[in-house]
């Protein structure tokens, strides 16, 4: 199996052939994405609202998906960075800068779906939930990334400083939220104020993974095409 | 051994003349009085609050003092010397970083006692909070350090540094705030606080020197 | 006058220094600035590197060192480079919060040395122990650069432009360093856009190579 992959991810290792297959699946994985989605829209306007949160538990359909994507987007970069630096495949630096900012906007859009799903129940717009706050320092660590990125000039070194942070970071990131969660039971106020998630029933479960596949295929689909746009980015630098 | 001792006293002798040092807490206690500014002057208020304001000033001025780590260095070729050093690279990274703390953070965190009396510090807290922060700046040290790493070959790279180190401080703040609200809260005992914090020190003293040799060596190729 | 200089017996690599480098290339920046560079060296040789800027002398002297990575190519040698290379690249190196004296005890204690009283007077930096880094001239601030080649014996020298703003008196001084050097059995390259008395082969980088 490890074997298969490594010759499947050698294969690909050059960009002619990478771009080749880009192209073809280009088309089918946004339809794929855009179909996935569109199924789970139409299932969750069929969810039963919550009796206590009413209509505003559907936000939950966005809001846990993008944080999934959040944290799945940052260790999509982790192994991206492990496959540039240790195993040296040329199309690992591209993988983790295409991913970046797009695992930044699913971050963003996680904070943002939270705020606002909590706050008819806690009546402010933010609170320091554990769950919403590692999301938050998680935004900063993928801000540094970008900005590492943007800020060195040269883009081998951009690109080996970059992942070097990478990898540091995910090491670090289960520590963060690790002392994030504890701080949360630590200061836990009187009233809940977290982002209580109602009992998994299937009613619940089902759009919600379906909903998880369309922003996984979504995330694929937007860092498929960005690899393809930094390829010919690339090509066209070389060219000049 | 000696080489090591070389190094950090190097280090510490350049950041003393250089002004750093006084530079340094001179910012510690600006933001300290920026405080009261922004929060009113209630002494019950600020008594209450100072252990963590205090934490979190001493974080940022810590962070204030990371561009000057490397940048010299990289730029006028002693960085290159460091590397060719029968000592490893990544021992003479630390003898600098040991260095910076002993000139730079530890004359931060000595001046906390007189920041804290502006804020109305409550006396009995003062050696819970001192205790903690010996324990934990190390590890804001260290993260700093790879942040700094990192960002050396920008120019004017101090706020990417910042950026980069900052969240990785929120452990630190975390266990470092406990800590020093931990005797006086719910009569919890202070030392499993000390520990976590002496932990996080010791694992990123441990492991920060490569991979800040490996972001400085990425800037040198 | 520098007095001839010899070896320490713990240089501990046996038999005579030498250097094979076969097939160098060096990417620098994502450029490709030389390839299929191959020289020879022996004890006793210099080899002067000659080219325009930004043909690779100075990467190509940092990749002997072991500070930049060989993109190609192989490089056989006996040395650490961290005990028996001296590498002195066109930046100083030099802190200019320092006063003479404490710089040059520094690469003393770098070296695990002593720092002798003479060695000033040899610098030709007598009487400038007091004096701050900063507020030397360029060419004093070279001349002490030149220190840790007194300092601390290391059988290869690597020079980046060993004879850039130095006066008459100072050329002198590293053309005497350098022939002891050679007649102790050392090897030196040393990148140079000037001839250098002491080279007894050349190479040329850049275009024509």
């Amino acid at each position: 199996m490890l074997k298969a992959l490594e010759n499947i991810s050698a294969h690909y290792a050059n960009p002619t052939r990478f771009m080749a297959l880009a192209a073809k699946w280009h088309a089918p994985l946004w339809g794929l994405a855009a179909l996935c989605l569109a199924y789970g829209l139409y299932r969750v306007a069929y969810v039963p609202d919550d009796y206590q949160q009413g209509a505003t538990v559907k936000i939950m359909f966005v809001h846990v998906p993008a944080a999934w994507m959040a944290l799945f987007g940052y260790s999509f970069i982790f192994f991206a960075s492990v496959a540039a630096l240790v195993f040296r495949h040329p199309l690992g630096h591209v993988a983790a800068r295409a991913a970046a900012p797009v695992g930044a906007v699913f971050t963003l859009i996680a904070l943002v779906t939270g705020s606002l799903w909590g706050q008819p129940m806690w009546g402010t717009w933010w609170v320091w939930d554990a769950r919403l706050t590692s999301v938050l320092v998680l935004f900063f660590i993928y801000l540094g990334y970008i900005a590492l990125w943007q800020a060195i000039d040269e883009p081998t070194r951009a690109a080996r400083a970059a992942s070097l942070l990478a990898i540091v970071g995910f090491i670090n990131v289960p520590i963060v939220k690790f002392s994030v969660d504890w701080w949360n039971t630590l200061h836990q106020p009187a009233s809940v104020s977290r982002l209580a998630r109602p009992a998994l029933h299937a009613d619940f479960l089902y759009p919600l993974l379906i909903m998880g596949l369309g922003f996984l295929l979504l995330f694929l689909a937007l860092t498929l095409t960005r690899m393809q746009m930094e390829i010919l980015r690339q090509k066209l630098r070389r060219r000049s | 051994m000696s080489l090591f001792m070389t190094l950090c006293g190097a280090h510490i002798r350049l950041a003393w003349r250089g002004g750093q040092t006084v530079l340094a807490v001179s910012f510690l206690f600006i933001a300290v009085t920026l405080l009261p500014f922004g929060l009113g002057p209630e002494l019950k208020l600020l008594r209450a609050l100072a252990p963590g304001l205090l934490w979190v000033v001493l974080a940022i001025s810590l962070l204030t003092t990371l561009d000057k780590l490397f940048q010299a260095d990289f730029e006028d070729g002693t960085l290159d010397r460091l590397r060719l050093l029968p000592l490893a690279f990544e021992a003479a990274l630390l003898a600098k970083l040991c260095g910076h703390f002993l000139a730079l953070v530890l004359p931060l965190i000595l001046s906390v006692p007189l920041a804290g009396l502006l804020l109305n510090i409550d006396g009995a807290r003062l050696p819970l909070l001192l205790a903690a922060m010996v324990c934990g700046a190390p590890a804001l040290v260290m993260w700093g350090g790879i942040g700094a790493g990192l960002a050396v070959s920008v120019r004017r790279g101090g706020l990417l540094t910042v950026l980069i180190a900052m969240p990785f401080y929120v452990p630190v703040l975390i266990f470092g705030a406990a800590a020093s609200q931990a005797a006086l809260a719910t009569g919890t005992a202070l030392w499993p606080y000390l520990g976590i914090l002496a932990a996080l020190s010791a694992a990123t003293i441990l492991l920060a020197p490569f991979a800040i040799a490996a972001a400085l060596r990425v800037a040198q190729d | 006058m520098a007095e001839s200089v010899t070896f320490d017996s713990d240089t501990d690599f046996a038999g005579d220094a030498f250097l094979r480098a076969e097939a160098l290339a060096c990417q620098c920046g994502g450029r490709l600035v030389f390839e299929n560079l191959s020289f020879n060296l022996s004890a006793g040789h210099a080899l002067r590197l000659a080219g325009a800027n930004g043909s690779g002398k100075s990467s190509l002297l940092r990749q002997l060192a072991g500070l930049l990575p060989l993109a190609a190519g192989s490089l056989a040698h006996p040395f650490t480079p961290s005990r028996h290379i001296h590498y002195l690249g066109h930046d100083d190196g030099l802190k200019a919060a320092f006063s003479v004296g404490e710089t040059l005890a520094f690469e003393a204690a770098l070296a695990k040395t002593d720092m002798a009283v003479s060695l000033l007077a040899e610098l030709g930096l007598a009487g400038c122990a007091w004096q701050f880094v900063g507020d030397l001239s360029a060419g004093q601030k070279r001349r002490l650069t030149l220190a840790r080649l007194l300092l601390d014996q290391r059988p290869l020298w690597l020079l980046d432009e060993p004879l850039t703003a130095l006066d008459a008196r100072g050329r002198t001084l590293v053309e005497d360093l350098a022939t002891a050097h050679l007649a102790g059995g050392g090897m030196i390259i040393a990148a140079s856009h000037e001839a250098l008395a002491f080279a007894t082969q050349e190479l040329r980088l850049g275009a024509g190579a």
